[in-house]
Formats: structure tokens, C-alpha cells, sequence
């Protein structure tokens, strides 16, 4: 089912952003839910064998998600994502950023604002994310960094399939 | 320390060097030329870029010249097409969920 649904990654190295559009074949307001609401990102947010765990969540503008990508080895990596201003059902706009368990954020790491956008795409959902850089080298480095989590789980993959030889 | 192909182009200068040298090979002190900066930091630049295996140096007669390993640049669209592989998994693990709430609906 998932061939048949939109999906759109570009990288402007002009403006620094991402751009990230994805269909899904669920109502708006699901959707929403699932993006905003812990419990429901906590389901899905990490990509395998990586677990989002949130320590806390505040969804109104000036709050904040903190939450933990969970290794399969129990290795923690603490983000913050502070809401900027939200229109129910439509948009949010949204500060990312990587930080420590007590909240902290690490100026030390990219950290990039996010713009989502919700749209009605006949009976599914569209949503068009917006991850703006403050320059060049931050997109650069959270691509490195999103490469070095991909290479991880390819290897790991590698792993169970030598594990059943 | 190792060092990967991002470090390399994290830094501005670095990438302005990397954009001169594509169109030819150059030496050190031509390189430094088109730069406000001193010759000791186009070195450790150019250090920097040879470490990351984006340049190499070639030897003509006593110059040095610096070329750009274009091979290696193209590990910079690998990286991009893991990172966009992360975003389909995510959101394939968003699908099923999606999925699975239709099913307990009916």
C-alpha cells in the first residue's frame, strides 16, 4: 500500500532547507494526532530499531516534546522540540534541537525549524514539512549525522541476516 | 582523528576551495590568493581537505598542485539518499500504525 502514496524529499542547498512531502492514507485529524500527541509519535517517530520515548510533552505554543531516540543497545539520544505556534488541524511551526536528559540543549549540535503543513489530498492526508537551517553546515551535518544512523541500522539488518546463516 | 567528507564542507572557506579547484588543478599560493586570509590558513585547509581524501596533491616539477577528487564528492548524494531512506522508514512505520487503527475501527 505504501508504493501508491506520495512521497517527495529535496534538499535546496540555496536556502538550506529540507523539504519533505508525504501522503498518508488517513483522515486530517488523525494525522494531526499522530504528530502532535506523545503516545501516538512514540509509536512511530524513530525509524526501527531506534524507539522514540518521550519524558515529556506540552503541545501549545511556548511549550515543548522532549523525548529520547533509544537505541537497541538502550543508548539514548536526547532531542527538544520547542512549539513556536500552532494552528490546529492546519500547521505548526516548530524549533528542533538536540540535548541532554534534563532538557539542555546542546548549541553544539544543528538545530533547524520545522514548518509543517496539513493538508486534505482527496480521503488522505498531506503533509509538507519544512526543516529550515540556520546555514549550510548544519543541513550538512544532520544529513551526516541521519547517515551514520542509516548506516547503523543497514548494518544491523546485515547482522540478523548473518545471524540466521 | 578520523575525518569524513561533511567535516570537510562544514566550513565555508573549505567549500570555496572546493569550488576552485573543481575547475582546475591549482597550486597553494594561487589558491590563497582569492582569499583574505593568510597562506597558513589556506595550509591548514588544504591539510584538512587532503585528510578527507577531497583533494590530492600532484607534483609538477617544484610546484604542488591541488586537485579535487570528484569519486569522493559523490559520497555527499549516498549520505543524502540514506538520510532520505530514515524519513521512509518513519514514515512507513506511520503507515502501518495508520493501517492498523483502520482495521480495529471496523
Amino acid at each position: 500500500m505504501s508504493t501508491t502514496l506520495f512521497f517527495d524529499f529535496t534538499v535546496d542547498k540555496q536556502n538550506n532547507t529540507i523539504n519533505i512531502k508525504r501522503e498518508f492514507a488517513a483522515d486530517r485529524s488523525t494525522v494531526w494526532d499522530y504528530y502532535t500527541k506523545s503516545e501516538l509519535l512514540d509509536q512511530w517517530w524513530m525509524p526501527s530499531p531506534w524507539k522514540s520515548r518521550t519524558k515529556s510533552m506540552d503541545f501549545r505554543e511556548g511549550g515543548k516534546w522532549h523525548y529520547a531516540a533509544v537505541g537497541p543497545n538502550g543508548e539514548e539520544h536526547w532531542s527538544i522540540t520547542s512549539y513556536v505556534k500552532i494552528e490546529p488541524k492546519d500547521m505548526f511551526l516548530a524549533n528542533d534541537a538536540f540535548g541532554d536528559a534534563d532538557g539542555n540543549i546542546n548549541p553544539q549540535m544543528p538545530q533547524s525549524k520545522w514548518t509543517m503543513n496539513f493538508s486534505d489530498m482527496k480521503e488522505n492526508t498531506l503533509v509538507h514539512g519544512v526543516m529550515q537551517f540556520a546555514d549550510l553546515a548544519q543541513l550538512e551535518q544532520t544529513i551526516a549525522m541521519g547517515f551514520k544512523d542509516g548506516l547503523t541500522m543497514a548494518m544491523e539488518n546485515l547482522d540478523a541476516i548473518l545471524a540466521k546463516h | 582523528m578520523r575525518r569524513d567528507i561533511f567535516q570537510a564542507i562544514a566550513d565555508p572557506t573549505r567549500r570555496a576551495i572546493i569550488a576552485l579547484i573543481a575547475l582546475q588543478a591549482m597550486t597553494p599560493n594561487a589558491i590563497a590568493e582569492n582569499f583574505h586570509t593568510t597562506r597558513q590558513a589556506i595550509s591548514k585547509h588544504l591539510r584538512i581537505l587532503t585528510e578527507c581524501d577531497l583533494v590530492k596533491q600532484e607534483y609538477q616539477g617544484r610546484e604542488i598542485y591541488y586537485t579535487l577528487e570528484i569519486e569522493k564528492m559523490k559520497e555527499i548524494d549516498k549520505w543524502l539518499e540514506q538520510y532520505r531512506k530514515i524519513w521512509e522508514n518513519r514514515f512507513n512505520q506511520l503507515d502501518q500504525v495508520l493501517s492498523t487503527l483502520k482495521k480495529q475501527k471496523k
